[in-house]
């Protein structure tokens, strides 16, 4: 799952302006770009950039559920918790493929994130402390992603929105699957309902991050929509989920841990409390309470793994003089 | 053929099942410690397939069972100690590096694709069921991993030593996969079970085959260590078990 965060336009499209013309009027006409069309050079920077944070929010992702995977407490949700991280898992391997069709290698992503210079996701800076975390990063993590992602099924480049067409659909069976995790809570013992609440207490801030800073403190919003990479602005999209999540909440007896959440009948529109983003600066800034725990572990899997991709090389190098030969 | 007694028969869907869970939680352990992303995604669905088929063999023990054991499919699983568990002792050693669970993979689908063919034929029909199924997913479990071995073993100087080390180490606990105890033969001699003596000959084929293509020396004989099927396990399930059924133990009696 992933959520845009930080996305922006990468610098003011400069260049030929006649280029820029007739890029804008391929877009305007609802046509996909592919790979080998011609394109600004900042859309397509923008959107190594886009998609490479996506892959590695899926990668990342996984760790905060990793922790409680060998825990699951019955067969059926150590399967589910297992098939998800697999999705999550091949979700990051096509996204890495998509944006390699705009000439990038995965090595050079996967080298940035290691590296620490590339972002991903902020959520997953965050500790998961009980059970119940799992539930809500299906219900509401994933949930958030799919707000960003359904309209990315839409955007102008053709490799990533067909891409986001396979993930959409098992993000919203993951949001279901967490949901329905979050119910059984909800349905349970004292102690299992104040797992859950703990869990949204703890998630809910920073999944309301993760949908990025206000509209007015992110520029270049302008262009990303003008070229179809960003439909929505970041307050949209996170009013979108506030509506779609407030009955959720309700119907389960989960109550969202923001005292001034309401709905304002004028405008159609839910109001939340006040956003901490010195925090999320602080996370994004690599503070956060796991930055330091995810990456580590991502090096660390590298690190350990060397050997073994120098093997399959080393073979593949003497297979290849055999058949030579 | 005579028929199998309900305890018997019980215990030894038990062994079966209980194998399988093992194996695949161990793999479940390797989620974001993977070599390369492409085998988080093979080895996670290992684990669903043999997690998959431990949960299909449960529920038909429990179905088995019947009145007289009121315990369920997660009860099984989440609320028995190490030595009521029965699983191979192969299966329970830790991950160590990928040559080691690679190695423990090939030894053990080397074993469960001909056991798994054999109880195709199975007198109870809903164990030759989960057995067709299985049968398949086992041989992709010991193409995938004799292919890692083969790269490792004929890679370079280090990959070499390393599953070299693996099997060596892994070796000992081999042997009691081809122990026909009581057990083992009253289901055999019933038709429920298979004659393990038999499946020894093609797994000493196909293991010495996979070694030899990786330029690997097959061990020599030696001592082997039995008692998983009975519940004498290595130091290694306590650990397992204890975060596998943290949750159950902790809040006892709750739905999840
Ligand atoms: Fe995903
Ligand atoms: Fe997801």
């Amino acid at each position: 799952m992933y959520s845009q965060g930080l996305m922006g336009v990468e610098e003011t499209p400069g260049g030929e302006q006649d280029l820029l013309d007739r890029f804008q009027a391929r877009i305007d006409a609802g046509e996909k770009i592919e790979p080998n069309d011609e394109m600004p050079e900042a859309y397509r920077k923008t959107l190594i950039r886009q998609m490479s944070q996506h892959a590695h929010s899926e990668i990342v992702g996984v760790y905060p559920e990793a922790n409680w995977v060998t825990r699951a407490p019955t067969l059926r949700r150590k399967l589910q918790a297992m098939a998800k991280i697999q999705d999550e898992f091949g979700h990051g391997l096509y996204i890495y493929s998509a944006a390699e069709t705009l000439g990038v290698s995965r090595e050079e992503m996967v080298g940035q994130l290691l590296s620490g210079k590339a972002k991903y996701s902020s959520v997953f800076n965050y500790p998961t402390l009980n059970w119940a975390d799992l539930a809500v990063i299906g219900w509401l993590g994933d949930g958030a992603a799919i707000m960003n992602q359904i309209p990315l099924c839409r955007c102008s480049y053709g490799p990533y929105a067909r891409a986001m067409v396979l993930v959409c659909k098992e993000e919203s069976f993951h949001q279901r699957q967490g949901y329905e995790a979050m119910v059984a809570l909800m349905n349970g013992s004292p102690e299992q309902k104040a797992m859950g609440q703990d869990a949204v207490n703890r998630w809910w801030w920073p999944i309301m991050m993760m949908f990025g800073p206000h509209d007015a403190d992110s520029p270049n919003t302008e262009t990303g929509v003008k070229w179809k990479i960003k439909n929505f602005t970041n307050d949209e999209l996170r009013q979108k989920f506030i509506k779609a999540t407030v009955p959720q909440a309700k119907l389960i007896g989960i109550e969202i841990p923001d005292p001034d959440l309401r709905f304002n009948e004028e405008t159609g529109d839910w109001e939340h409390g006040e956003i901490d983003w010195d925090e999320f600066w602080s996370v994004v800034k690599g503070q956060g309470p796991c930055n330091h725990d995810r990456i580590t572990a991502r090096r660390k899997a590298h690190a350990e793994g060397a050997w073994v991709l120098e093997a399959a090389q080393a073979y593949a190098a003497k297979q290849a003089a055999r058949n030579a030969a | 053929m005579g028929e199998l007694q309900k305890n018997t028969r019980f215990e030894h869907l038990l062994r079966l099942a209980d194998t399988n869970l093992i194996l695949g939680h161990r793999m479940s352990e390797w989620i974001g410690k993977s070599p390369i992303l492409e085998e988080e995604l093979a080895l996670t669905n290992i684990g669903l397939d043999l997690i998959g088929q431990a949960r299909a063999l449960y529920e038909h023990a429990v179905a088995v069972s019947g009145e007289e054991d009121n315990r369920d499919a997660d009860d099984l699983v989440f609320l028995r100690d190490a030595p009521e568990y029965k699983n191979l002792l192969l299966v329970e050693r830790e991950n160590g590096d990928f040559a080691h669970t690679m190695v423990r993979q090939m030894f053990y689908s080397a074993f469960a694709v001909p056991v798994w063919e054999a109880l195709t034929r199975s007198v109870d029909s809903e164990v030759a069921g989960i057995a067709g199924r299985a049968e398949k997913e086992s041989l992709y479990h010991l193409r995938h991993a004799s292919e890692w071995i083969l790269r490792m073993g004929d890679g370079t100087e280090e990959s070499h030593q390393r599953v070299q080390d693996a099997v060596d180490a892994l070796w000992m606990y081999t042997g009691e996969m081809f122990d026909m105890d009581e057990v083992e033969t009253a289901a055999f001699e019933a038709g429920h079970g298979v004659d393990l003596t038999a499946v020894r000959s093609e797994w000493e084929k196909t293991v010495r085959e996979v070694l030899t293509a990786a330029t690997l020396d097959y061990p020599e004989d030696c001592w082997m260590l039995k008692g998983g099927r009975t519940g004498k396990h290595t130091e290694h399930l306590g650990h397992l078990l204890s975060d596998m059924q943290f949750l159950q133990r902790a809040y006892p009696g709750q739905k999840w």
